[in-house]
């Protein structure tokens, strides 16, 4: 089992878990904001429409084609 | 039965339908929802100096950009962020202060800001250039919006339809309608070729990329002082540096121009030869996420100016197109001159430089041998 931190909360999922599916297991499955604040969440999930981009260990990353690792920080951007 | 057809709704169509709507006219503007160059660029307005044709219409319609901005919607993202010229060697300073000067003689204020100054205002530069020339007065905008805002104009009819054939004072659209029109202005970019015949205008593709959201990186609009001059000057592909941010934090990076493709297709290699020289300035980059890739096509005339004017030989027929990548800056004289023609006021700068006969002018050799 894997452990990361989604928006500060742990989350122990298992190894080849995308970051995507990892939002999804915790619940809240939307990635980001857009311009006017209304949550996105991941549409496609081969990495083509970019709407699950979130911030994995301080850079943007797309949560779909992204697989979680020990310690991962991830934070949902706005 | 309008006073007037504009063909194209893009930046230079919907601003030309603007000013003869102000003028008072009627004016219906056809437009086939084509992709075109308004919608693909970049929305830069900015003050270029290849000739002093090209900067007297750059410095006269940025005085009408900003005269226009307090009334621009917010969604037309006016923003007066200026522009970096940068340089990256001695040679550079000096093509910098060149376009200095020529810019003063036309009235348009920059300054020469040292490298330290230069890392200040943009951090994110990589160190060692060797400076930069501030144009404060240049801004970038939304195009399309913007566009779609002088449409709004009263006494301008909007109808989306495909133009057919062109005859004087006559418009046949693709339905089979037929239009007429004391005055017709075509401005439909490229696709004014297949509507008339021997106008000099080429497709040059381009490459934009645009960056996820990055708010308060960079502040100014970055070009390399190549730019205009070596490297995009020869009849290659080639590639320059050219960033803006766009109110949102998104960073739009450009720029390559191809000839002889019309292939909308992004070309991995020529978007990664762009990319790395954006790197080559912005080490910085690397670490940002592209969201989408894009190509756009110029319509470009044999000498890098626009053909605006009346058209010699067809009765009622205005050009206004071939404005390469500088049609947003350069759409209200655009269509300032065109209004003035078309009123028979006094123009609001010299039209000869622009005008289409330039083409013609040693062509009578040239036609008989073709005969």
């Amino acid at each position: 089992m894997i452990r990361l931190i989604l928006d500060g909360e742990a989350l122990v999922l298992p190894e080849g878990t995308s970051v995507a599916a990892a939002l999804a297991a915790s619940g809240d499955d939307h990635a980001r904001s857009d311009l006017a604040g209304r949550p996105r969440a991941p549409f496609c999930g081969m990495g083509i429409c970019q709407e699950c981009r979130v911030c994995i260990d301080g850079r943007r990353r797309l949560a779909c084609v992204t697989l979680i690792r020990e310690g991962m920080k991830v934070e949902r951007t706005r | 039965m309008s006073d007037a057809i504009v063909i194209g709704a893009g930046i230079i169509g919907a601003s030309c339908a603007h000013a003869l709507a102000l003028a008072g006219l009627s004016v219906r503007v056809v437009d086939a929802g084509l992709p075109a160059a308004t919608a693909a660029g970049m929305g830069h307005l900015v003050s270029l100096d290849g000739n002093a044709a090209e900067l007297a219409l750059c410095s006269d319609s940025l005085t009408r950009w900003r005269a226009l901005a307090p009334s621009l919607p917010a969604s037309g993202a006016y923003h007066r962020c200026g522009t970096l010229w940068l340089a990256e060697n001695e040679d550079d300073l000096a093509t910098a202060d060149d376009k200095r000067a020529a810019l003063a003689m036309a009235g348009i204020g920059s300054e020469l800001i040292n490298p330290t100054r230069l890392a200040a205002l943009e951090p994110l530069l990589r160190p060692g250039l060797s400076g930069a020339l501030r144009v404060e007065s240049d801004a970038i905008l939304y195009a399309p919006r913007v566009a779609d805002w002088l449409l709004e104009s009263v006494g301008i009819t909007l109808e989306r339809a495909q133009v057919a054939a062109l005859e004087d004072q006559k418009v046949y659209l693709a339905d089979g309608r037929r239009l007429g029109a004391q005055v017709i202005v075509l401005a439909a970019g490229l696709q004014a070729g297949a509507l008339l015949e021997g106008l000099p205008i080429a497709a040059k593709k381009g490459h934009l990329l645009i960056t996820d959201r990055y708010p308060g990186r960079i502040s100014h609009q970055l070009v390399e002082l190549g730019y205009g001059a070596s490297a995009h000057s020869g009849q290659g592909t080639s590639v320059a540096f050219n960033l803006q941010a766009r109110p949102t934090g998104q960073l739009l990076i450009g720029s390559t121009r191809q000839f002889d493709t019309l292939d909308p297709c992004v070309e991995p290699a020529l978007l990664a030869r762009m990319l790395e020289r954006a790197r080559g300035y912005l080490p910085a980059l690397g670490e940002l996420n592209a969201i989408r890739a894009w190509t756009g096509f110029r319509a470009a005339t044999p000498d890098g100016l626009p053909i605006i004017g009346r058209h010699p030989e067809r009765e009622g027929l205005w050009l206004a197109l071939g404005h390469e990548g500088l049609g947003v800056t350069t759409a209200p004289s655009t269509a300032a001159l065109i209004r003035a023609e078309v009123l028979g006021e006094h123009p609001p700068l010299d039209p000869l430089p622009y005008r289409f006969e330039r083409f013609q002018a040693s062509a009578p050799a040239a036609a008989e041998g073709r005969r």
